[in-house]
């Protein structure tokens, strides 16, 4: 007999027009009941209007020891960004 | 790591801390801030669980539907908060059944002032007004607190703590509007609570060992004597509206400080408790040990209803 329940975690979309947002975790032996513990658990005074659970080990997530190289290859790449380009204060609606 | 390393990343750790920023589980973390969290979390949801029997013990019984749905809805929550804060807790990477094992064992600890009996419908009011009251103190900060999924939790926690207290203050407030024999049960529930409930804000600072290390984490913003003063200072005018007295001869407000002076604490009783000889320990944990031994059988059959259905689902995809 296996002795853990697995774990999911739990997304709320909180209305219309907004993204799901991850709220926290849960554990349930299937998506069913992870679906019914997410709405007992997360959404007891109308906090949503959708929820996504998915199991855990499903998700992969980067480390932060990668972190450097994943993010700071952004750091020099100041032309992304609107406010590299010099332009005349007198030009308008730009 | 040589000892020089991670001397190194502990400052790293302490300057991120000092500048506001939070920690997130797979940061790297030293060693006692992971265990000494695990301890708080683990100690604090465990609170709520077993925070759920004393006022369990009154649903049944509670005088109108009105307070019952209502106190039916103050639990619930507590179970909640319960379950909030155990997820948040492994993702220091302790396990639930971990968890589950330490409490019943009397490893972790859970706040002392569930180990006292709940023995008229007034304590219902008395609990989430005084208990309720004491534990909103003790929260509010936590909700900055340094380590991510705490403070996130502890969020969530404090915005629904407050109808609680309310809740609590209504039914004292019903009482004391009452009959005589209903004020004098109100007074009897406060007589009860009070003394209790200074002491659930934890041994006084000279006497606190984790206090120091606890404010450089954030897990602490005020000393142990600060929220007992804050909650003295809001909660005797609270009693003074209800008419109620609060069982402290020694009680009276100070022009000087600008604070309440009060009584001393019975701290003999608190250490007793703490140690497990308080009048409802040893119920309060036989509770919980039964509820997860009677209900394994769930589990088990949970287990087993998902494995099947996977089963019958391979089942059809193979012969599809």
């Amino acid at each position: 007999m296996k002795k853990e329940t697995p774990l999911w975690e739990v997304f709320i979309r909180s209305k219309n027009g907004l993204e799901h947002r991850h709220c926290g975790s849960l554990h349930a032996e299937d998506a069913e009941m992870a679906m019914n513990n997410a709405r007992d658990v997360y959404t007891r005074r109308n906090e949503g209007v959708s929820i996504w659970v998915v199991e855990s080990t499903n998700i992969t997530a980067s480390s932060p020891e990668s972190s450097g190289e994943l993010f700071e290859p952004a750091n020099d790449k100041v032309y992304r960004h609107p406010t590299f380009y010099e332009l005349p204060d007198e030009l308008k609606h730009m | 790591m040589s000892e020089a390393e991670i001397k190194n990343l502990e400052d790293q750790f302490d300057a991120k801390i000092a500048r506001d920023e939070k920690i997130e589980p797979k940061d790297w973390m030293p060693e006692k801030y992971r265990k000494t969290h695990i301890r708080q979390m683990s100690q604090h949801a465990h609170s709520e669980i077993v925070g759920m029997l004393p006022e369990g013990n009154w649903i049944t019984r509670a005088p109108s539907l009105r307070r019952k749905v209502a106190l039916l809805a103050k639990v619930q929550d507590e179970a909640g908060h319960g379950l909030y804060l155990y997820s948040a807790c492994e993702t220091l990477g302790i396990t639930r059944e971990q968890m589950y094992e330490d409490l019943h064992s009397g490893k972790a600890k859970y706040s002392s002032i569930f180990n006292y009996p709940t023995v008229t419908w007034a304590d219902m009011g008395a609990i989430g007004w005084l208990v309720d009251g004491a534990a909103i103190i003790n929260q509010v900060p936590l909700c900055n607190t340094s380590f991510g999924p705490y403070a996130r939790a502890m969020v969530r926690v404090c915005k629904e703590e407050s109808f609680h207290q309310r809740q609590g203050y209504e039914i004292m407030l019903s009482l004391c509007n009452g009959s005589a024999e209903q004020k004098n049960m109100a007074q009897d529930a406060l007589n009860r609570w009070w003394w209790p409930s200074l002491m659930m804000l934890g041994p006084t600072d000279a006497e606190s060992t984790h206090t120091d290390q606890s404010m450089k984490w954030k897990l602490k913003r005020k000393t142990n004597d600060e929220l007992r003063q804050q909650f003295i200072d809001q909660t005797v005018p609270q009693a003074d509206i209800l008419g109620l007295t609060i069982p402290d001869a020694d009680l009276k407000w100070n022009e000087e400080t600008g604070h309440y002076d009060f009584g001393e604490i019975n701290w003999d009783e608190f250490w007793q408790v703490v140690k497990g000889h308080g009048p409802m320990n040893k119920s309060r944990i036989d509770a919980r040990r039964n509820a997860w031994e009677g209900g394994a059988w769930v589990r088990e059959a949970a287990t087993a209803y998902a494995d099947k259905q996977r089963a019958r689902k391979e089942e059809t995809a193979q012969a599809s």
